[in-house]
C-alpha cells in the first residue's frame, strides 16, 4: 500500500510517498533530508506531535506562561495532556526549558516552560 | 532634547537583531524603544513550534526564539532598552517623540531604524456583508487573548482565510476545548504552510473549504451563524451552493500590512498598495539615515529571514554614522 504525506518537520513541507507493508514502512520517497524519512516512519507507525499551550500563573506579573512538551507525544494523547495543562498553576520564577510537569499524561515526556517567568 | 547616535523603534525580533548588529558594527549609543512591557514582539504570542530552523538550526517556539535575542540584547550595556515607550511622532529631520508612563520624551537621533512590525487586515478590508455583532476577531488578536491574556474568545468558531495564523488558531481553539466548525478559503489552495494544514486542520478532522467564501455574517449582539457560498474561477458566487454554519465566533485571517504611519509622517515615500516604504535597496528609504526592517519593511513569513535582514539594517545604520564623522 502507498500513502501520501506532507512532511511537517520544517516549512518546506515536502510531499512524501510511503510504501507500507503489514503496518510497517518499507520505502520512503520524495523527502529531501533524513528528518523527512524519520517523520514518515513515525507518522505511519506511531504518529506524534509536540504539544504547545499556556499555563496559568499565580501571583506573577505574566498571567500565562507558554509551555511545550520537551519531545513529541502520541497524537492520541493530546487532549488528555491538555487536561493536565489546564489544571496546573505555576507561582515561582521559571527559566526557559524548566520542567513544570515531569511526566505528562503518562507519556514519559516533560512539560517545560518556553518563556522566562520572573517576579518583576 | 536628548541626542542619540541610533534610535530603534520596536523591540521585536527585527529591532533586537538590528540593535545587536549595530553594536557589533561599532555603534555604542543605542536607544531601543518598545511600547509593550516586554521585548519579543509578536513572537511572545506565537507559542507554537516552527521558528529558528534557518537561523539557529533548531526548531523553537516563538517565545524561545525571542528569548535568545532578549538575552543577547540585555547583555549589551550600550543598548539602552526603554519599555512602555510608545513612539508617536517622527519628523523629517528624524526628531522622534515618544510617550512613557507619565512622560513625553523628545529625542534627536543621528540615525534611526524603524522595526514596528505589522498589523492585521480586518473584516472591513475584505468586505463581508451582514450585521456587525460581537464575536468577529482578527485571528492574531484572538491568539493574543488566548496565549497572553488567558481568555477564550468563543466556543464555536469558523475561521476565514487559511493563512498560517488562521490555521494555527484552528488548532489552538480545539486544544482549549472550543469547536472549530470550518476553515473557509476563497482560493483553491492554502496561503499558509502545508505543514500547518496537516497538523492544525487535518489532524483534528476540521473541514477546510477551498474555493468558498463567507457571504454573510448574522447575529444581533453576538455572531449566531454565517452563510458560505462556493465561488468559481472568477470568484463569482455559484448559485445554489450556499449553506449556513452556526457559530458564535468568526476569526479573520486574511493577511498582514506593514505598520508605517510614523515614517509616512516624516515624509518617507510609502507604496500605497503594500504599505511598504518605497525602497531601492533592502531596508533603505527615501530619507538617508532612516532605515526600516522586519515586518514593517515587508511582510515576512519566517522570522529567521527577519533576523537575517535586520542584521543588515544594523550594519547600514553603523555605516551611515561612520559617514557622518
Ligand atoms: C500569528 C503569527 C504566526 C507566525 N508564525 C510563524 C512561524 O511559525 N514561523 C516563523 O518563522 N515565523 C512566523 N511568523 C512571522 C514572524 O513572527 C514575524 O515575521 C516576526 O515576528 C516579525 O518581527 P518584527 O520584529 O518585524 O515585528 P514584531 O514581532 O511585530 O515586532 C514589532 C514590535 O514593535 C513594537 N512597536 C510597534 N509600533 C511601535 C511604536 N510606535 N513605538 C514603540 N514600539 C512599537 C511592537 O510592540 C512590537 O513589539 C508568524 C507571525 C504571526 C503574526
Amino acid at each position: 500500500m502507498k500513502n501520501q504525506l506532507t512532511c511537517i518537520e520544517c516549512p518546506a513541507g515536502c510531499a512524501i510517498s510511503v510504501t507500507i507493508e503489514n503496518g510497517k514502512v518499507v520505502k520512503v520517497e520524495g523527502n529531501k533530508c533524513a528528518k523527512g524519512e524519520a517523520y514518515a516512519i513515525t507518522e505511519i507507525e506511531n504518529p506524534v506531535r509536540i504539544l504547545t499551550s499556556t499555563v496559568l500563573t499565580k501571583d506573577m506579573p505574566l498571567k500565562m506562561v507558554p509551555v511545550k512538551t520537551s519531545a513529541p507525544i502520541p497524537k492520541g494523547r493530546m487532549f488528555e495532556a491538555m487536561e493536565e495543562v489546564k489544571r496546573v498553576r505555576v507561582s515561582g520564577p521559571l527559566k526557559v526549558g524548566e520542567t513544570i510537569i515531569p511526566d505528562i499524561a503518562g507519556t514519559g515526556v516533560a512539560l517545560v516552560a518556553t518563556r522566562e517567568l520572573t517576579k518583576s | 532634547m536628548v541626542e542619540r547616535d541610533l534610535v530603534i523603534v520596536g523591540g521585536g525580533p527585527a529591532g533586537m537583531a538590528a540593535a545587536v548588529s549595530a553594536y557589533e558594527n561599532g555603534v555604542k549609543d543605542i536607544l531601543l524603544l518598545e511600547r509593550d512591557q516586554h521585548l519579543g514582539g509578536i513572537l511572545n504570542q506565537c507559542i507554537h513550534p516552527g521558528f529558528g530552523i534557518d537561523y539557529f538550526n533548531e526548531i523553537l517556539t516563538g517565545p524561545e526564539y525571542a528569548d535568545r535575542f532578549i538575552k543577547k540584547t540585555e547583555s549589551i550595556p550600550q543598548i539602552d532598552v526603554s519599555l512602555q515607550s510608545f513612539a508617536v511622532h517622527l519628523e523629517n529631520d528624524k526628531t522622534l517623540t515618544y510617550i512613557k508612563p507619565g512622560k513625553l520624551e523628545i529625542v534627536r537621533p543621528k540615525t534611526i531604524i524603524m522595526a514596528t512590525g505589522c498589523r492585521e487586515r480586518t473584516r472591513e478590508m475584505i468586505h463581508i456583508p451582514g450585521t456587525r455583532p460581537s464575536g468577529v476577531f482578527p485571528a492574531g488578536l484572538a491568539q493574543k487573548l488566548i496565549n497572553i491574556e488567558g481568555l477564550l474568545p468563543g466556543k464555536d468558531a469558523v475561521i476565514v482565510g487559511s493563512g498560517d495564523i488562521g490555521l494555527i488558531m484552528a488548532r489552538r481553539f480545539l486544544l482549549e476545548g472550543a469547536r472549530v466548525k470550518a476553515v473557509i478559503e476563497i482560493q483553491k489552495e492554502t496561503r499558509g504552510l502545508k505543514r500547518n494544514v496537516v497538523q492544525c486542520v487535518e489532524d483534528f478532522g476540521t473541514p477546510l473549504y477551498y474555493g468558498h467564501k463567507v457571504s454573510d455574517i448574522y447575529g444581533k449582539d453576538r455572531v449566531e451563524k454565517i452563510r458560505v457560498v462556493k465561488v468559481d474561477e472568477n470568484f463569482a458566487d455559484v448559485p445554489g451552493s450556499e449553506f449556513e454554519i452556526e457559530c458564535d465566533t468568526v476569526l479573520i485571517s486574511v493577511g498582514l500590512i506593514p505598520e508605517n504611519e510614523l515614517i509616512e509622517m516624516a515624509g518617507v515615500a510609502v507604496d500605497k498598495s503594500t504599505n511598504s516604504p518605497v525602497s531601492e535597496e533592502l531596508n533603505k528609504t527615501s530619507i538617508p539615515g532612516l532605515f526600516v526592517c522586519g515586518n514593517s519593511y515587508k511582510v515576512y513569513d519566517i522570522v529567521d529571514s527577519v533576523s537575517r535582514d535586520s542584521v543588515i539594517a544594523g550594519r547600514l545604520a553603523a555605516e551611515y554614522l561612520k559617514g557622518l564623522k
